[in-house]
């Protein structure tokens, strides 16, 4: 628990550069590998209607990649990972998670509409159509929030469902119709990458390079505007600008991505890799990256469990593998997981404990003068108050971490545990001091205090106390400050500690 | 190939009134039932910001729903109430637990949970297709049209309809006397939760009694117009009368007059463009609340161009 570790180290401005140029190179990267693929694929021949079969054939039959459809669904729902994941970064970072709940809904009219044009699947016709329903729907949140007092979950809620209301009046109108290939609008509520023509992979493809190649030009202004508009303004960015690219950005992705995942849960796609990521690491690059890797992988998971079943969704399937990811992540991730993080704090208790009965082993020691090198359970109960069964777990921790040897009813230190000690002594008495003389606080009133902080004190902080105090031998309550031995072979007795010498933190000068 | 009936006035205006009464009058029906309770609800939540956890818990039901089928094998509504009961505390609890335990916003948590638990539930019912009596059509669009044919529920000799309006009927009447037993409460903890519980009102479970009225509502609603479009009557009603008064009373009344409009403006329009009616009577709330952005006296579009036209 070092005291500086906390403290925030700016980069210096150089490095910086470099990992905005590091993050560029890579985007690129992915985006000209993404192009090449796309183009690559997209002369593919059509699918053919799945039929009953069993699941092993039809794993089988998603592993070896040797089905066109199998192909189309498996580099569709990457790139929709892809775009999707790292668009969802910003709207994670920015709050805006449910506006892209909202805007998915809101183009399932432009998606009938698109179909209404010459009542088939044509990408164009759908792509532009949802678009134009998207950007009426955000248009629509951001006029009501402005010119009502409706705040804006109330706006994003409605615009929501009125637009998915009358998309579901229009759909409900072609199923009437004689003649319409009603399974090709169908497949947009919830997705169905088996689904995927060429002309939706072409689709995907650009949108994804698209998305990847403007994120790679204006990385470090995006970041700026999501992290901090203010400042942004102040150098005179084009916020407003920026902002709309984005929004336009994330249009294009949701609406690309609707055949494979669906109107309903494409903002889950938006989302969860995003939140998942955020839980993973502290930087934003790093952060888009993962983003964009687990919306790639729950993407192809979506699409191979929903391959198994005879029609079965993608979307769902997919969203639920995000949501796996998602759980794991909570529960695992080295950083932010509740699992590592209960580990640490566990860890830490255990060695507050350990410390505070290194503490009064010495406390009795130092009562009788250093008479010997032992202390009687029954002594060391009565000063930590607590029974002897209590007395002697804590004895057994401390031998557990081999600070000390338990023979009969005595305790003996080891030389590492005589360390130990000296050392949270010497931190609380130092802490003391210091809030007397420097902070002035009555000498009766620190003790609470330097009980809690003589476990943190880190080494950069006890030497400077050494420095600013201008003695360090004798506490405020008169008891001498132990300096801490250095880890000698053979180690130290209690009896022979070094009187009143100031020697440093672990005895080096 | 029609895509749009041709329109008669007698076909879209009279005949829902008269031949058609026992069909589309009864749908007409069920949707303002559910539009009043849902928009009762609806505005609390507008008042508490909390228009989108309607979303969330309309979206997680559906996984209770279907566990429930499932379980039991029917469509037995006391299973059904109590499997959409733990779906939308399980998202409760989920929303709670992933802002507390980590660095995920709210916003975020509550998009996680629930899309999550609404792509198990469409899992479900699409796995088990041949077990569980629901489609996914039904999950989006309700299943409004079969509720006039099902068998009406007897009093005696008197026939007081099908089910599901028995069990909305009853739901109106519950909420409107909870709602005049608790109003001082809910509107308080609504507006100023610190000086209610400076009185001593129990605030939290005030809310969580809301939670619970919320559901309920979802559930019943669940069957009318499925999944989705729940949202929009939680807030349409809700919404619409915010922008047209500022007293809470009248806000009430009117979120029940707008109910009321949307069922039968929603009737009209699904038989005009033989449309489903309970997108029809989305569309129609939304058209309702424009009318109502646009010509509200205090802050509607043209009132105010009018005054600053006379202004100039």
């Amino acid at each position: 628990m070092d005291g500086s570790s906390t403290q925030w180290i700016p980069r210096p401005p150089s490095t910086r550069v470099d990992a905005f140029r590091g993050a560029r190179r890579i985007l690129r990267g992915v985006a000209g590998w993404l192009w090449l693929a796309s183009a690559a694929l997209a002369q593919a021949a059509k699918i053919g209607d799945l039929t009953e079969v069993r699941w092993t054939e039809q794993a089988l039959r998603f592993a070896s990649l040797s089905d066109p459809a199998v192909r189309h669904a498996c580099l569709g729902t990457v790139l929709l990972g892809v775009s999707c994941g790292l668009l969802g970064g910003f709207l994670v970072v920015r709050r805006m998670a449910l506006l892209g709940d909202a805007l998915s809904h809101a183009v399932l009219p432009g998606v009938a509409l698109g179909f209404l044009w010459n009542l088939e699947k044509d990408p164009l016709a759908i792509f532009v159509g949802a678009l134009v329903a998207g950007f009426a729907g955000s248009a629509v949140v951001s006029l009501i929030t402005r010119t009502t007092r409706l705040k804006e979950d109330t706006a994003l809620g409605m615009v929501l469902a009125t637009f998915f209301g009358a998309g579901l009046c229009l759909m409900s109108m072609f199923q009437r119709l004689p003649t319409g290939n009603k399974s090709g609008i169908e497949s947009f509520l919830f997705g169905q990458a088996a689904a995927l023509g060429p002309g939706d992979l072409q689709l995907m493809g650009v949108v994804t390079a698209l998305v990847v190649g403007m994120l790679a030009v204006g990385y470090k202004e995006f970041l700026l505007v999501s992290f901090d508009p203010g400042f942004a303004r102040v150098l005179a960015l084009p916020t407003r600008w920026l902002e709309r690219v984005l929004l336009l950005l994330l249009a294009f992705a949701v609406v690309a991505a609707l055949q494979a995942v669906g109107v309903v849960l494409v903002s889950a796609m938006l989302i969860i890799p995003a939140a998942t990521a955020s839980l993973l690491t502290d930087r934003f690059h790093r952060m888009l990256l993962w983003s964009a890797a687990i919306g790639a992988v729950s993407g192809l998971s979506g699409a191979f469990l929903s391959f198994l079943g005879t029609r079965l969704p993608t979307g769902p399937f997919m969203v639920l593998s995000a949501g796996l990811f998602f759980g794991a992540a909570l529960v695992f991730s080295p950083r932010h997981g509740v699992w590592p993080r209960w580990n640490r704090q566990r860890s830490q208790r255990l060695r507050v404990a350990q410390e505070n009965t290194l503490k009064a082993i010495y406390q009795v020691l130092e009562s009788g003068g250093f008479p010997g090198e032992t202390v009687p359970v029954g002594a060391l109960a009565a000063r930590r108050r607590i029974d002897r069964e209590a007395a002697l777990g804590e004895i057994g921790a401390l031998v557990r971490g081999e600070f000390a040897t338990l023979s009969g009813d005595t305790v003996a230190l080891t030389p590492s545990g005589w360390q130990r000690a000296c050392a949270i002594v010497r931190n609380h008495r130092l802490w003391e001091l210091y809030l007397t003389q420097d902070a002035c606080i009555a000498p009766d009133h620190v003790h609470d205090d330097a009980e809690k902080i003589e476990h943190v004190l880190g080494e950069a902080t006890v030497r400077e106390l050494e420095r600013r105090l201008p003695r360090t031998d004798v506490d405020p309550h008169g008891r001498p400050i132990p300096s801490v031995p250095a880890p000698a072979p053979g180690g130290r007795a209690p009896g022979d500690r070094p009187q009143g010498g100031v020697i440093g933190y672990g005895g080096r000068p | 190939m029609t895509l749009v009936p041709d329109f008669s006035v007698q076909r879209v205006f009279v005949d829902p009134w008269t031949t058609g009464i026992d069909s589309h009058g009864m749908m007409a029906l069920v949707t303002f039932l559910v539009g009043c309770t849902c928009g009762l609800v609806g505005n609390f939540l507008i008042l508490r910001r909390m228009a989108l956890m309607g979303d969330a818990i309309s979206h997680s039901v559906l996984p209770g729903i279907a566990v429930a089928f499932l379980l039991t094998g029917s469509r037995g509504i006391g299973a059904m109430v109590l499997g959409a009961f733990v779906a939308a505390f399980a998202t409760h609890l989920l929303v709670e637990g992933i802002t507390r335990y980590s660095r995920v916003r709210p916003d975020a948590a509550i998009g996680i949970a629930f899309s999550t638990l609404f792509a198990l539930g469409v899992v479900l019912v699409a796995v088990f297709a041949d077990r569980v009596d629901l489609d996914q059509d039904c999950v989006l669009n309700g299943e409004l049209p079969m509720i006039p044919l099902e068998p009406p529920v007897h009093l005696g000799s008197l026939s007081l309809g099908p089910p599901p309006l028995v069990r909305l009927a009853g739901l109106l009447v519950a909420s409107v006397l909870l709602l005049a037993l608790f109003y001082k409460e809910l509107l308080l903890t609504s507006f100023d939760p610190g000086l209610a519980a400076a009185l001593g009102l129990p605030v939290s479970a005030v809310h969580h009694g809301l939670m619970l009225w919320l559901a309920l509502a979802v559930v019943a609603s669940f069957e009318a117009v499925g999944a989705i479009l729940v949202i929009a009557l939680l807030i349409l009603p809700g919404a619409t009368a915010a922008i047209l008064t500022e007293r809470m009373v009248p806000r009430l009344v009117l979120g029940v007059v707008h109910a009321a409009l949307s069922a039968i403006g929603g009737m009209h329009l699904s038989v005009a463009l033989d449309c489903s009616p309970a997108g029809a009577s989305v569309v129609a709330g939304g058209a309702w609340f424009t009318l109502a952005w646009l010509f509200s006296p205090t802050a509607g579009w043209v009132p105010r161009w009018w005054r600053s036209r006379g202004a100039a």
